[in-house]
């Protein structure tokens, strides 16, 4: 199968302060396919933000190339079909919000696009169905709450029905309340309706829900695998600057000081049943 | 001698009005010089409200707030100088930088507490190295910082008044985990070496738990939880049921003392969890060497 996205041997770099060019992607490769849900990591400044632009033409590489769908995102005739297959959710929600009643919000992408009005209609009906908004359809997007703004935001995304949507932290500046509705949501588009997720995240527990974690340093990538094997190696992680779950980290930390616990533990549950296993065990 | 007291204190939204809702409802807490206190609730729960009392911004509609003995609302003209005497850095500071210059934008407070030159000047540098901003940004426009930094010099804007009180709404929103640990850091810092009191809201009790030492828990308006670190871990069940999100690891040793390990209740740090982990399984004899 055509993979969604590949990433081929790209360079990236931007104009510093002092006029020195800075390098953010060097020889960067980096195949997603069809269906599949990746979580991106990595610090600040570490070029995730950089190749989350590089995947919808938002930005284009210095050398190499990226394929959408099999599409170079560099051919200028072939932008609007490479932006319509991605879709890009942003951290700030109210930063994306471009009308002020939530329905004209979410019809702002088919309307560029030249859809015709009924099938706008059912198009923002969908997709606020999708993000269980349907009932705010006609509410002030303003007086929304951050967690239901993003939901907003990311059906205007749906609208335009893309086959994959790159999320850069998108609840970064939520609350609880509103980083779980969010990742309900981003599951559900997942594992219903078969989009290809790529989500940029500082939130741990967000890259342990996804198939497979790519970890970025640098503009390279130093770890890429599923969360399972990416979060048993807490040294790595610790010397980029990352968090680690806690439950990863405690249990690497009781093997360390020679408690036999079995290996890659992840979720809470996990690590009482293995520690529980352990001490009651033969 | 508590350094904020409240009494009753009480705030209702839009009073005498049809949107009449009160965020804030009889809060009896006292809070000692040099403390450093974690102020946990969800979205909702009155937090931001009550902190927002703290300097003045809001007036409560009935009960007192003492800062340093004072009844603050006594002579409400006098209500500038509790300003410099409590700082409030709010959620997305940098959002407020304003001026021509970072140094200038550190500098507005002080200028404003009516300090000579020279004095704003040393506030600006001393506070500036406590947020670890180099000096060659002091003359920049705070505009041309990035996400972090304009964040670091907001909160050196405040620091620079040296207030007795410092209260931070969640000032570790939307950074990474380094960015985070830095200004936590940094905080802890401060505190140790000016003895300020310093008061925390955040929605990360892990963040809580490593710099804390006592925990305010609103819910509903009200004072659900107020007490050392430990003690308020310890009642992870009714944590949760407020609908916080409980560490992972005070978690797994609710778990496991449901599964008859015996353990401590109130874990909340990685270092203690492992050390009782360890001393557990070394009793058992069933620790590999």
């Amino acid at each position: 199968m055509q993979p969604m996205i590949q990433v081929q041997n790209v360079c990236f770099s931007y104009k510093g302060d002092d006029e020195e060019r800075v390098q953010i992607l060097q020889d960067f490769n980096l195949e997603i396919q069809q269906g599949s849900f990746v979580a991106v990591l990595g610090h600040n400044g570490s070029g995730k933000s950089t190749l989350a632009r590089l995947l919808n033409a938002l930005y284009q590489p210095d050398a190499g190339r990226v394929l959408v769908n099999g599409v170079d995102t560099g051919d200028e005739e072939q932008v609007f079909a490479v932006r319509r297959s991605v879709g890009l959710v942003f951290q700030n929600p109210d930063n994306q919000l471009v009308a002020s009643i939530v329905e004209e919000d979410v019809a702002f992408g088919p309307e560029n696009l030249g859809i015709a009005p009924d099938e706008i209609r059912r198009r923002v009906d969908d997709a606020l169905q999708a993000v269980d908004m349907y009932e705010y359809r006609t509410h002030e997007t303003h007086k929304l709450s951050g967690g239901q703004k993003q939901r907003i935001a990311i059906a205007g995304i749906l609208a335009m029905q893309p086959d994959c949507i790159v999320f850069d932290e998108p609840t970064a500046m939520l609350d609880p309340r509103g980083r779980k509705e969010v990742m309900d949501i981003i599951l559900k588009l997942n594992r219903e309706m078969g989009k290809t997720i790529v989500l940029i995240t500082h939130y741990m527990d967000e890259a342990a829900q996804a198939q497979r974690v790519v970890v970025m340093d640098n503009g390279r990538i130093i770890a890429d695998d599923t969360p399972r094997i990416v979060f048993s190696k807490v040294g790595l992680l610790k010397s980029v600057g990352l968090d680690v779950p806690q439950p990863a980290e405690l249990s690497d930390r009781l093997r360390k000081a020679g408690i036999p616990l079995r290996d890659h533990v992840l979720t809470v549950e996990e690590c009482i049943s293995a520690i529980t296993d352990c001490y009651f065990g033969g | 001698m508590a350094i904020i007291k409240t009494e009753h204190l009480e705030y209702i939204y839009s009073q005498n009005t049809p949107f009449e809702k009160a965020a804030v409802c009889d809060v009896n807490i006292e809070i000692e010089q040099n403390d450093f206190v974690g102020i946990i609730g969800h979205t909702g729960s009155g937090k931001s409200t009550l902190v927002q009392h703290l300097n003045g911004l809001l007036r409560p509609t009935s009960g007192k707030l003492y800062v340093d003995g004072e009844d603050v609302w006594e002579q409400p003209k006098e209500i500038r100088r509790l300003r410099f005497k409590v700082g409030l850095v709010f959620q997305y500071p940098e959002y407020q930088l304003f001026d021509e210059t970072v140094e200038k934008d550190i500098g507005f407070g002080p200028r404003n507490m009516g300090l000579s030159e020279e004095e704003v000047r040393q506030r600006v540098y001393d506070a500036a190295r406590q947020v670890r901003l180099s000096e060659s940004l002091l003359k920049k426009s705070p505009f041309d910082l990035s996400g972090g930094e304009k964040r670091r010099a907001a909160i050196a804007g405040v620091l620079a008044m040296q207030p007795k009180v410092l209260v931070l709404d969640e000032p570790t929103a939307g950074l990474d985990p380094l960015g985070r640990d830095t200004i936590l850091d940094e905080i802890a810092q401060y505190r140790a070496e000016h003895q300020t009191t310093v008061l925390l809201v955040s929605h990360s009790m892990e963040d809580v738990a490593k710099v804390a030492n006592k925990v305010l828990v609103m819910n509903k308006g009200k004072v659900a939880m107020y007490d050392t670190v430990d003690r308020v871990y310890s009642r992870g069940e009714e944590l949760e049921q407020i609908g916080l999100n409980v560490p992972a690891v005070t978690k797994i040793f609710m778990g496991l003392r449901r599964n008859n390990l015996p353990v401590g209740a109130g874990v909340f740090s990685m270092d203690q969890a492992q050390r009782e982990l360890v001393a557990l399984f070394e009793q058992r004899g069933r620790l590999k060497k």
